[in-house]
């Protein structure tokens, strides 16, 4: 047991005092947060919209200041005929015009049926497409309050309720997307970088060439890694509770529980990963295209998956990361207990048995 | 009488922030001679050699090399050495013709005397077979002796030797000491470093290197004799007892 | 316990990418518990793969082995527990320090640094000052000594040293051997392997080996004895025409450049200094030099490496 325990510390001493690699295994999950959170978003804020208000009554006034308060839309520009319009674009100041035609109080108010045009810059067509949901979830708003007032009955309206994210908060969704990526990188790579630098250095000879069973060598190579991503987990937590306002729905130990079993499962890709390579390098190439990429690509943080031809969606199913990404955001996110993610915990630990089983079995006692 | 001297240095110092890595070293080297330059590791030897190929500049002193001064002129200098060491060597995943190619190219052949010279050194070298041979494949003999040959396929005065036969056979290493004596006939200076003592014996004068500071400079017959020993082993091992640094 | 190691017809190939190497071609030799072995051949010898099959790091192809009575591809946990092992490169953690690599490298043969410390005194006190220093930033001698202190931290019965002296200066050499002599008083086996003739001198018996073939097995005075000499040495000014023209010389065996002389084997006994004198004269040569000596190792190297 001591033999393991001195190995285990051996292996924080590396960690510790390689300071390049312990400056990302900490930094990076904060820095991967805070560039998410403020600056990275596919949130649109303060666009630059230019209205053309051929009425100029008190509807269009009050649509107008709301529109102008939101911090969606920012309005610079006060348009006086149609022909402005395509010039505006072209100058590519703004994203949005926004046209009341004449009479749109008086239309709204005797026919019932008043019309806006929203005419968006779709050259960005993600953008365009959210810029017109805000502005009809607005105007949307508006019909609603004049509904009231006028207590019409019989009026169809369209409710879009925003569920767990009124906000539509980018962050809600990044958050779990960005603890699956550390969680993989983190151990994985890492891992198995440390198993390979031992192999490249020439030590690993000398200590097969020892009582010490190969099997305590692997998990005194892993100990190390999965403290350090608890502290990341933990990390990213923090921050995302108290600098982004994502709170934690469900219950902690649940999130906590499913993360370390990710976080195994993880290594377990990692000692599969070191005992195919024979340098650092390669092992660390293997873990980008292995693991980084299909992570960002296919867990579904970045992209829907549902989206993608059927052949992905398949292919979509062995990565890992998409099953944690999936727990993740039913707990934390949505509040939701083990009874609803049952079915993706299993998948999981099915995974990591798996795998376990497979790298524990192919590690080279012997050289060739 | 100058043009004899291939190198010259006089009180050649390299300081390194407060640690005097060379410290005032002078000597002389004769065109065509085989000349040996030993110390142990962290004697200074690398920083002397460095700065004798152009590679560093001294802190002080003077030297000469080919006739070039070695601070305004060490372009010039750079033309006319050849330099090979056990380290850096040849392209391991290009041919023995390639090799050759890429390396007369660079000391500036033209395509006319690249050819004649692939043709001739091929010949000497018994590799016309192997011309398209990967130098990984070549055994550890042949890769040394093909390097010394492109280190002086441009027939400079000097070829620098940074400790150039590791752990080859004897009948290899043999062959190669008998290449390094056929170019010295040649009037090609010889300027080697090696670990080898035995080597050592090999050169016309030796130079041990201690603390940055030369300690003994003459044939290995006569330092045999001033020393008392019956090898270079035993005179290095005398002189290295002095040492006061250790090591890196 | 006679044989501490024994080989038996040991074959071992390597499959590249366009051509098989033999590395060994049947091996077969013993050592003696308690001797100093030297394994003396150029790179490329096959060294460090019979040592990497007799650590059990390997898998020979054909043929047996078996250390301390332990065979090495089925007992090969025994002799994990019982052997130390220096690698080439000596292995060490450059990022932890001398103590620090010792404490390891004890407590993972599950043993203290007390616990033996009078085997590796002699040879720690030497770097004991730099105790705290990284092992990266120690020079070859200093390294060499470390590794040798935590190969030896659980007392091995077998010692393997896998080109220890190679790339250290020589006064670190001389003291190297110093301290495996010593060692051998304690009752310690060991196998070095070194591509540098002269240390044959120093080991008890000698293997010669040679493209995986081994060339000899012998004491080293047994080896020269052996040489079919006799051996002159020849000095003139002109070194290089010298060896030209009296390895041109039909009725010479061999002349190899050894530094300050050439050492010339004729191919029929007797009347060689006759011989060398007229080549001398019809080469016109100047301060010659001409003498009968002994063999060294080197000398008996090539001339078997020749048959």
């Amino acid at each position: 047991m001591k033999q393991f325990l001195v190995f285990v510390k051996k292996e924080f001493l590396h960690i510790w005092r390689d300071s390049r690699t312990l400056f990302i295994l900490i930094w990076m999950p904060v820095v991967q947060i805070v560039l998410y959170g403020f600056a990275l978003t596919n949130e649109v804020k303060n666009s630059k919209i230019a209205i053309l208000d051929e009425s100029q009554d008190e509807a269009t006034t009050v649509i107008i200041d709301r529109i102008d308060a939101s911090r969606y839309f920012q309005v610079i520009k006060h348009l006086h005929s149609y022909k402005e319009i395509e010039a505006t674009f072209r100058q590519g100041k703004v994203r949005m015009v926004i046209v009341f035609p004449q009479g749109f109080r008086n239309d709204l108010l005797h026919t019932h049926h008043a019309q806006i045009q929203l005419i968006a810059d779709a050259t960005d067509p993600n953008t365009a497409n959210t810029l017109t949901n805000y502005a009809s979830s607005i105007i949307n708003d508006y019909q609603e309050t004049l509904d009231r007032d006028l207590k019409l009955p019989y009026r169809i309206n369209a409710q879009v309720r925003m569920l767990y994210n009124p906000e539509l908060k980018g962050a809600y969704n990044f958050v779990p997307g960005v603890m699956a990526l550390v969680l993989m990188l983190v151990c994985a790579m890492m891992t198995s970088m440390a198993i390979v630098r031992e192999k490249e250095m020439g030590t690993m000879e000398v200590i097969l060439v020892s009582p010490l069973k190969p099997f305590r060598i692997i998990i005194a190579k892993t100990i190390p890694y999965l403290l350090v991503s608890m502290l990341n987990i933990a990390s990213i937590l923090l921050l995302s509770v108290y600098a982004l306002d994502v709170p934690i729905a469900g219950n902690l130990s649940l999130l906590l529980g499913e993360s370390i079993l990710f976080t195994i499962t993880s290594l377990s890709i990692g000692i599969l990963i070191s005992n195919s390579v024979k340098t650092q390098q390669a092992a660390m190439f293997t873990s980008m295209m292995s693991l980084f990429l299909p992570t960002l690509l296919f867990s579904g943080f970045l992209f829907p998956v549902e989206n993608m031809p059927i052949a992905l969606q398949i292919i979509s199913n062995i990565v890992p990361a998409k099953w944690y990404y999936i727990i993740v955001k039913q707990v934390m996110i949505k509040g939701l207990g083990i009874q609803y993610v049952w079915k993706e915990t299993l998948i999981l630990v099915g995974m990591t048995a798996g795998l376990l089983a497979i790298s524990i079995r192919n590690f080279k006692i012997r050289l060739e | 009488m100058q043009e004899q001297k291939v190198i010259t240095a006089n009180q050649l110092t390299k300081v390194f922030g407060n640690f005097t890595a060379v410290d005032r070293i002078s000597f002389e080297v004769d065109k065509g001679e085989i000349f040996g330059f030993l110390g142990a590791n962290g004697a200074g030897k690398t920083t002397a050699m460095r700065m004798l190929c152009g590679l560093l500049l001294p802190s002080s002193g003077q030297a000469t090399v080919a006739g070039f001064d070695v601070y305004r002129q060490n372009e010039q200098i750079k033309r006319n050495i050849g330099y090979m060491s056990q380290k850096f060597s040849l392209y391991e995943d290009l041919t023995v013709r390639e090799n050759i190619r890429f390396y007369a190219g660079i000391y500036g052949l033209s395509d006319e005397q690249i050819k004649l010279k692939t043709k001739s050194l091929l010949g000497q070298l018994h590799l016309e077979k192997q011309e398209k041979t990967l130098v990984r494949d070549l055994p550890l003999g042949w890769k040394q002796k093909l390097a010394f040959s492109i280190a002086i396929v441009h027939d400079p005065a000097i070829v620098f030797l940074d400790e150039p036969t590791g752990g080859v056979d004897p009948l290899a290493r043999k062959e190669f000491w008998g290449m390094i004596y056929e170019t010295s006939a040649k009037g090609i200076t010889i300027f080697v470093t090696t670990h080898y003592m035995d080597e050592a014996e090999y050169c016309n004068r030796v130079s041990i290197m201690v603390d940055g500071k030369i300690e003994a400079l003459d044939s290995p017959a006569r330092l045999m004799k001033t020393y008392g020993a019956d090898s270079m082993d035993g005179v290095f091992l005398k002189l290295a007892r002095k040492a006061t640094r250790v090591g890196e | 316990m006679e044989h501490a190691i024994i080989v038996e017809h040991i074959e071992k190939n390597y499959r590249s990418k366009k051509t098989g190497v033999q590395a060994l071609k049947d091996i077969s030799f013993t050592v003696n518990a308690g001797e100093i072995f030297g394994l003396i051949g150029p790179d490329g010898a096959g060294k460090t793969s019979l040592f990497r099959i007799l650590t059990t790091l390997l898998l020979a192809d054909k043929g047996k082995a078996s250390v301390d009575g332990f065979d090495v591809q089925d007992n090969y946990k025994e002799i994990r527990c019982r052997v130390g092992y220096m690698p080439g490169r000596f292995s060490l953690y450059p990022d932890l320090s001398v103590e620090e690599n010792l404490e390891f490298f004890a407590s993972i043969f599950n043993t203290t640094i007390q616990e033996n410390y009078e085997l590796i005194k002699d040879i720690y006190v030497q770097i004991e000052p730099f105790k705290k220093r990284k092992a990266g930033q120690l020079s070859g001698g200093m390294k060499q000594k470390l590794a040798l202190c935590c190969a030896l931290i659980h007392k091995p019965s077998v010692l393997f040293l896998d080109e220890p002296t190679t790339g250290v200066d020589a006064v670190s050499r001389k003291e190297f051997w110093e301290m495996l002599h010593r060692l051998k008083d304690q009752g310690i086996t060991i196998l070095v392997s070194t591509s540098y003739m002269d240390e044959a001198g120093l080991c008890d018996r000698v293997a010669l080996i040679q493209k995986g073939e081994l060339l000899t097995v012998n004491t080293p005075k047994g080896i020269i004895a052996e040489f079919k000499g006799p051996l002159w040495a020849v000095k003139a000014k002109e070194m290089f025409r010298l060896l030209d023209a009296i390895s041109s010389d039909p009725q010479v065996e061999s002349c190899y450049p050894f530094g300050q002389y050439h050492h010339v084997v004729f191919k029929v006994r007797g009347g060689e200094e006759g011989k060398l004198r007229q080549i001398f004269q019809a080469g016109h040569f100047n301060e010659v030099e001409v003498h009968p000596i002994e063999a060294n190792i080197e000398d008996c190297f090539m001339s078997l490496m020749k048959d």
